[in-house]
């Protein structure tokens, strides 16, 4: 239900994305999915990747400020209308979506979101029987 | 608990008595001094002149650009072949000030600061290791002798190298630190990275700070941090280094030794003494030293006299915490502000590192100020919460400061870091 997502904080200065980037490199870590916002002054680089255990580790050994959390991760079936229909659910429910990206994994839609009320989005997630991945889906495809 | 009973616990007629003397006999060998015996001609000034201590007052002023002014012994009072050590400030902005010390004001340098570090509970078996720079800085060398005289295993780690630092602290069992407090931080940083937990992995149980101006918010920090008391030191080169005041085990002020010196506080605009209590420029005068006294010294630095008396039973003045230095005070928009002042609100915040930068620039003919403060640690990944922090931070320092600051969040590690005085104002403000 839930994959772990690296969030980096990064100064808006030219390189420093870069610096992450080739530290992943390095350590032969494949990115799944990424998103960053732009702000005037600092940015959240948010990672989904192939192990972010170790992915953590090596940025945090280099000095990045790095923090690992687990976010959901919902599967949508390739028809139009599937993100409105999960997110319908979601807000009935009265529950807020702080922030949330999409990407392909293996031809299937993944909604990346955290919510204000992680409890309720668990619970919901299960009654309404809507279908998600988890770090194993993510690790077998790296 | 006295090292040196009779003089610390002097009362405040016996100390005035003892200054008298020392003063007298003071100004008398300054007359030795080609520069002291030109101000007293100058100034139509007789050493016959200081009959009581108000008379003091009749002294000019002895500034940090007379020492250069006057460099490198112009103001010596005995000759060279008589002194036995020249310590010197690292001289950026111009000529250094040299000062030079006989025997016997080494002696006394060091019973000074035995008795500061006797006075916050450090004894013989005690291992005091010192991450002061040794050779010109007199932290190094001050300290050494001060903590040796005091019958202390003397560790002269000096400075940087932090793991190395790290290794002696455990290895011998350092029991007692002296740092600057952006190096504690820092240290703490090193241990974080190489997994020591200070409490359960090192035996120290005191920290000497001082060298910078910290705040109180600072000091419980490092406290915490790592687990141990921490005591304020206050000194300078030009009085020796350390040794001229120091925090008892109250923790609530700075004594001063005044069978060394002889304290005013004045106004540094006026020149006058400031009334009781109030903060001002702190300004002494040597009366136990024979190299190169220095009458009425203007020290730059900015405090004032705690009211009351210590419970301690001493009863030297008490110093304030040291408020920062008069030529450190910034003028934004007409406003006085000091950086301690911005420390003690940074501080408040617990999601913040201790190190932060403050820059002044001039953005369309306006002067502002940038404060750059480092994140302790993502604590959230929510864009939100960022900004409610960053909103917070900014309207306490505008309280405290009275201007609006632009406050930026940092990671951490992004701001230089240095094992010295850590630089935390840059002005880049186009003078008109």
């Amino acid at each position: 239900m839930t994959v772990q997502q690296l969030s980096i904080f990064i100064e808006n200065k030219s390189g420093t994305l870069l610096k992450v980037l080739q530290l992943l490199k390095e350590a032969n870590i494949q990115l799944v999915a990424s998103t960053i916002a732009d702000t005037v002054e600092y940015g959240i680089y948010r990672i989904i990747c192939s192990e972010p255990s170790r992915a953590y580790t090596t940025l945090k050994e280099a000095g990045i400020s790095v923090a690992l959390s687990d976010v959901f991760a919902l599967t949508l079936d390739n028809v139009p209308g599937r993100a409105a229909d999960t997110i319908r659910i979601l807000t009935e429910e009265g529950i807020g979506i702080t922030y949330m990206y999409s990407f392909l994994l293996s031809g299937k839609g993944i909604l990346i979101f955290r919510t204000d009320n992680p409890e309720r989005t668990r619970e919901v997630i299960i009654l309404n029987d809507l279908s998600f991945i988890t770090d194993k889906d993510l690790s077998l495809k790296a | 608990m006295y090292l040196h009973k009779e003089l610390e616990t002097l009362t405040r007629a016996e100390i005035e008595k003892l200054q008298l003397e020392r003063l007298q006999k003071t100004v008398k060998h300054c007359m030795n001094s080609a520069f002291y015996r030109k101000r007293f001609e100058e100034n139509g000034l007789t050493p016959d002149d200081i009959q009581s201590l108000d008379d003091l007052q009749k002294i000019p002023f002895t500034t940090k650009q007379d020492l250069r002014d006057n460099y490198p012994f112009g103001i010596a009072s005995v000759p060279l072949e008589k002194a036995v050590r020249l310590h010197s400030s690292s001289g950026t902005t111009g000529n250094p000030t040299v000062i030079i010390h006989t025997q016997k004001d080494l002696d006394e340098w060091a019973n000074a600061v035995a008795r500061c570090l006797h006075m916050v509970g450090l004894r013989p078996g005690d291992v005091f290791q010192n991450s002061s720079g040794y050779g010109m800085f007199t932290g190094g060398l001050g300290f050494q002798y001060g903590a040796e005289r005091l019958g202390m295993l003397t560790v002269p780690a000096a400075a940087g190298n932090t793991k190395r630092q790290l290794k002696f602290i455990m290895d011998f069992g350092t029991t007692a630190l002296h740092a600057i407090p952006s190096y504690v931080t820092r240290m703490y940083e090193v241990m974080q990275e190489m997994g020591i937990d200070p409490r359960r992995d090192t035996k120290l149980k005191t920290l000497v700070i001082g060298a910078e101006p910290h705040s109180e918010e600072q000091r419980r920090r490092i406290e915490e941090m790592m687990g141990v008391k921490a005591y304020n030191s206050f000194g300078m080169s030009e009085m020796c280094g350390p040794g001229v005041a120091f925090e008892c085990q109250e923790q609530n002020g700075l004594h001063i030794w005044e069978d060394y010196y002889i304290v005013e506080i004045i106004d540094p605009d006026t020149l006058q003494p400031v009334p009781e209590g109030e903060v001002g420029e702190l300004v002494l005068t040597t009366i136990n030293r024979e190299g190169m006294p220095l009458l009425r010294y203007r020290t730059r630095d900015l405090t004032r006299i705690l009211p009351g008396e210590c419970p301690c039973g001493r009863h030297h003045k008490r110093l304030d915490r040291m408020k920062g230095r008069s030529d450190d005070m910034i003028i934004l928009k007409g406003v006085n502000i000091f950086p301690i002042q911005i420390e003690t609100v940074l501080m408040q915040f617990k999601e913040l590192s201790s190190n932060y930068l403050i820059t002044l620039e001039t953005k369309d003919s306006n002067d502002e100020m940038m404060i750059e403060v480092e994140l302790e640690k993502l604590f959230t990944d929510d864009y939100g919460r960022l900004q409610v922090l960053t909103k917070n931070i900014t309207r306490v320092l505008r309280d405290e400061i009275l201007v609006t600051p632009y406050v930026k969040l940092v990671p951490k590690g992004s701001l230089p870091q240095s094992e010295g005085k850590a630089v935390r104002v840059k002005d880049l403000r186009k003078p008109f």
